[in-house]
């Protein structure tokens, strides 16, 4: 994708992700969502599949496998998941998928909570570049994007999702 | 001027004093703290931070507590934890503390908890690993003579945050033997860092150091008069080894002046909190009645301690 490519719109896209997950939207599901993008998207898919119970929020930071390398991320936010984990059936919800190693990090930290019957994945945008065997259940866009860039969802004042593409 | 426990990135690699320390430091330990504060809320308290490093416990000096916290906290980040029972071991038998060091470097540690009765040996250990050029193995201060004991600090801070929110607005009053405490001496450096506009010492002459107005400390020696209108009081342990000398009369004489009791906790502002590092000498620095009463913190000041070292141990483990 070229950086002057127009992006998007992410909040279309919100609305597309609840349309695809509709359908097949399982029984007692609880939603999940990694800081901050995905925390955003799950509270806009709550609304939009008409749920009713809070979201679960989460941040990996003490489970990332790069903190030999990196260090401790310098924020981070509790991880508050408000609902019984044991025997539910768990939507993980993230903005962009890439290596994998961050869905796999939520789903260690979802297991010392308990149980989950299942855990299903849903993210707005899928980049390819997969270092685990992770896939998304649920995607609404396939972006090549080149190494160096970085596709970060923001919000506004106004509570609006945006899409910006970073060049490191 | 070089700073021990910061890196070149300005990055914290040793936590030795709170003195130094800049407020983004203290600002993430604390902010660290409350999301390990939810892992210990937790059915499984552990994370895999610190899977397969080893954190060595080394007191020099007794203190079971501390200790405790220190390896609650270690094993929650899934670290191996050795607790040295150095009294007994190799320094009885005449060997040197950077010799100490140097075989359990050789043992492959990770990082060192130092509790140590003369001021500056966890300087002296992390000065020693620079030297050497180990400056992947850390060092946490569990207390040092009369010098630091800067996780304790960084807890009482957490304290007050947790029940104040805020640090710009608050009067705080530290009461006893600062003369002696590592703790107070912690605790002015974190509080005027944080921004305290305001922090009282009160106790008698005896017990108060030299130049506290240098620190910006306002000094008090009546108990009624330092109170008034505080929003936070932290008592200190006053040391029975203190009490036979020239510097006290006696318990019941220094109960009556400087014990906290309800009467006179009542001069503070009615939401003020009462906070005290441990162990308490009821009857002699504090009152039952005020020690488990509803605005005592002390046993918050316990589980909330096992966060900040949490905190403070995967910080400086990643940099």
């Amino acid at each position: 994708m070229l950086a002057n490519d127009p992006l998007p719109d992410a909040e279309a896209q919100c609305r597309q992700l609840a349309e695809l997950i509709r359908p097949l939207l399982p029984k007692n599901p609880a939603l999940v969502g990694i800081y901050s993008g995905g925390a955003w998207i799950a509270e806009r898919l709550r609304e939009l599949l008409g749920l009713t119970e809070e979201i679960g929020l989460i941040d990996v930071s003490f489970y990332r496998d790069d903190f030999a390398e990196k260090g401790l991320h310098p924020q981070v936010k509790p991880t508050l998941i408000p609902f019984e984990v044991e025997g539910r059936h768990l939507i993980l919800v993230d903005d962009v998928l890439y290596t994998g190693r961050t869905t796999r990090a939520a789903i260690n930290e979802l297991f010392d909570y308990g149980r989950p019957a299942a855990v299903d994945l849903a993210v707005l945008a899928d980049r390819g570049g997969r270092e685990l065997p992770v896939a998304a259940t649920w995607r609404v866009w396939d972006v090549d994007l080149a190494a160096g860039q970085s596709l970060v969802l923001g919000r506004d004042e106004s509570d609006q999702l945006a899409w910006r593409l970073e060049n490191a | 001027m070089h700073n021990p426990q910061l890196n070149d990135n300005g990055e914290l690699i040793h936590l030795l004093s709170t003195e130094g320390l800049p407020r983004s430091i203290m600002t993430q330990i604390l902010d660290i703290a409350e999301s390990f504060m939810e892992v210990s809320a937790r059915e499984v308290k552990k994370v895999p931070l610190l899977r397969g490093k080893s954190v060595f416990n080394l007191f020099f000096e007794n203190s079971t507590r501390t200790r405790t916290t220190f390896e609650i906290a270690a094993k929650r980040l899934s670290a191996d934890v050795i607790n040295l029972d150095i009294g007994r071991s190799s320094t009885a038998k005449g060997e040197t503390l950077l010799d100490t060091i140097d075989n359990l470097c050789a043992m492959d540690a990770n990082l060192f908890v130092v509790r140590h009765a003369s001021s500056g040996a966890p300087y002296l250990i992390a000065e020693h690993l620079r030297r050497i050029g180990r400056d992947d193995i850390h060092v946490v201060n569990a207390g040092d003579g009369r010098h630091a004991h800067p996780t304790q600090g960084m807890l009482d801070m957490y304290t007050i945050r947790h029940y104040k929110k805020d640090f710009s607005n608050l009067r705080v009053a530290i009461v006893g033997d600062l003369l002696h405490s590592r703790v107070a001496r912690s605790d002015i450096h974190a509080l005027t860092t944080l921004g305290v506009p305001e922090v009282r010492a009160i106790g008698p002459e005896t017990l108060l150091p030299k130049h506290l107005d240098k620190l910006g400390v306002h000094v008090f020696h009546d108990m009624a008069e330092g109170l008034k209108d505080c929003d936070v009081v932290i008592m200190l342990r006053l040391q029975n080894e203190r009490m036979n000398g020239a510097l006290l009369p006696s318990a019941g004489e220094y109960f009556r002046h400087y014990g906290l009791t309800p009467q006179k906790l009542a001069l503070a502002k009615p939401d003020a909190i009462v906070m005290h590092p441990g162990p308490m000498n009821r009857g002699v620095e504090i009152h039952s009645a005020v020690a488990d009463g509803p605005q005592a913190v002390i046993l918050n000041q316990v589980t909330f301690g096992i966060a900040v070292r949490m905190a403070v141990m995967s910080i400086v483990a990643g940099n």
